[in-house]
């Protein structure tokens, strides 16, 4: 059995808790071992960065720290929260002085950073750790006939960790064909939801949201499925003021993929937090013509 | 005798891991203005706040709101032909209105963002209702209402915490913060 070390973050604490339950269901149903990290602080999401970059760094590296005494392998499900981590990583490596410095900040806390973790998205455990093909052969309910909008968002993909491609990536669409859902054309795929200028510049959000959503349905998508809980609370959340401020009607629901991978695995729905959006499930979920257990669905 | 920095090397200095001045290789070809989801909301367009600071225009650069409404989506770093992190520049610009405690009058960006690394400071994870009195009041009334709504349905759904979370060694990681910033000043 594979095991990691699982880095929830604050939102997935409650604001994002469904992906928190559906990561939890889907990992164990694929024979993965996830291991909360103890004490885990917050990662700084983009704030920190504003504010002071060794603070932001060494408050990532506490995470890093801790997570070396547990394993050699750590998985985040929040963009945000895996973007810092992976670069804080790189930095620290590459430059010997800078971690020294933060490491005497972090003997206050009895840690030492070294530095050999490997950082990872939860995505990439689900595409490429585990893989479509071997999702596809324990699939129970296929979702055939949903037409999902497989959102990537930012910083999953940018900046470049690796060698990845940033401009034509595939893997999120293999993984809902892999569950027998029909990812549809959207071009707006790597488009950004906004991310914090829903707070800060809330007009410029709601446009990107405006432009993401009519996307979304000139593509006929009867969801949008998303890796981030930033995106999906934009998206989701904010759908009514979005409406209301451009005279649209958009009900588009907005999930995270390990709550469609779990409903393909045949868990149930409540396990895998659904009932706590804003818009009803029930018009997506009809879609999915196989599934057993649509009627617990319909009924939350 | 030491000669004072230009404003296009102040800001690069701010760049992590940036050898030499990157700004000073930018082309001005536009794939980033280009490229920016934001750029229409922005007072000046990233390529032309490049540009501006290559030349020295501090306080107009200062003056705009470009860098706060940079969203992090770095669409523009991973195409820029010249290898320029462009959104990190923003982060460096940030930084250094932060510090200088100079930015345009009524952004959110910088209230939000220190009120953030306080919370995160005190009890070492976010929560967000603390964040709110950063923000609502800076908006219109249907707007503070919208809001209002959301936060209620929030709390029904069970998405909001009743109490702030806190890590439990608080106060090692308080000690280790103090190494690295006046924790005085934060509070």
């Amino acid at each position: 059995m594979k095991e990691y070390v699982y880095f929830p973050g604050c939102s997935l604490e409650k604001i994002a808790l469904s992906y928190h339950l559906s990561t939890l269901e889907t990992t164990k149903a694929l024979g993965i071992k996830l291991k909360e990290l103890e004490d885990w602080n917050c990662c700084g999401a983009t704030a920190y960065f504003h504010v002071d970059e060794l603070l932001a760094y060494t408050l990532v590296a506490r995470n890093l720290a801790m997570a070396e005494k547990e394993g050699s392998e750590i998985v985040a499900p929040c963009s945000a929260c895996y973007k810092n981590m992976y670069f804080t990583n790189v930095h620290l490596n590459e430059d010997p002085d800078l971690a020294e410095f933060i490491n005497e900040a972090l003997h206050e806390d009895n840690l030492t950073f070294t530095g050999k973790m490997n950082v990872k998205h939860l995505i990439e455990l689900f595409a490429d750790d585990v893989g479509p093909e071997e999702i596809k052969n324990k699939v129970i309910h296929p979702l055939d006939g949903l037409r999902v909008a497989a959102y990537y968002g930012c910083q999953i993909l940018r900046p470049r960790k690796d060698h990845e491609d940033v401009e034509q990536p595939h893997y999120f669409e293999e993984l809902m064909s892999a569950i027998g859902a029909t990812p549809v054309d959207f071009p707006l795929r790597l488009t950004c939801c906004g991310g914090s200028l829903l707070i800060t510049s809330r007009p410029a959000a709601y446009s990107m949201i405006n432009n993401l959503l009519h996307n979304a349905q000139l593509a006929q998508a009867d969801v949008i499925v998303t890796a981030c809980p930033l995106c999906q609370v934009n998206l989701e959340c904010y759908q009514q003021q979005v409406n209301q401020e451009f005279g649209t009607q958009y009900s588009i629901p907005v999930f995270y993929f390990t709550q469609l991978i779990g409903l393909a695995l045949g868990i149930p729905p409540k396990k895998l937090g659904f009932g706590k959006e804003f818009l009803s499930p029930k018009k997506a979920i009809e879609a999915i013509k196989n599934i057993h257990s649509q009627e617990e669905v319909i009924s939350q | 005798m030491a000669t004072k920095p230009t404003f296009s090397t102040e800001v690069a200095n701010l760049l992590h891991a940036a050898e030499g001045n990157p700004l000073e290789t930018c082309i001005q070809c536009g794939t980033c203005s280009g490229s920016c989801p934001v750029a229409k909301y922005m007072d000046q367009t990233p390529r032309r706040i490049i540009a501006m600071v290559n030349a020295g225009m501090k306080d107009e650069v200062l003056k705009t709101n470009t860098f706060w409404y940079c969203a992090s989506c770095y669409q523009c770093t991973v195409r820029c032909p010249s290898g320029i992190d462009i959104a990190e520049a923003m982060y460096a610009l940030k930084r250094y209105t932060m510090w200088k405690n100079q930015y345009k009058e009524g952004l959110v960006g910088p209230t939000f963002s220190e009120t953030f690394v306080k919370t995160i400071v005190r009890s070492g994870r976010s929560y967000e209702p603390l964040l709110a009195p950063t923000y609502i009041f800076s908006y219109g009334i249907r707007e503070f209402f919208n809001e209002a709504l959301n936060a209620t349905n929030l709390m029904l759904k069970g998405r909001i915490p009743i109490l702030p979370p806190r890590i439990k060694r608080l106060e090692n990681f308080r000690r280790m913060i103090a190494h690295i910033i006046p924790i005085g000043g934060i509070e």
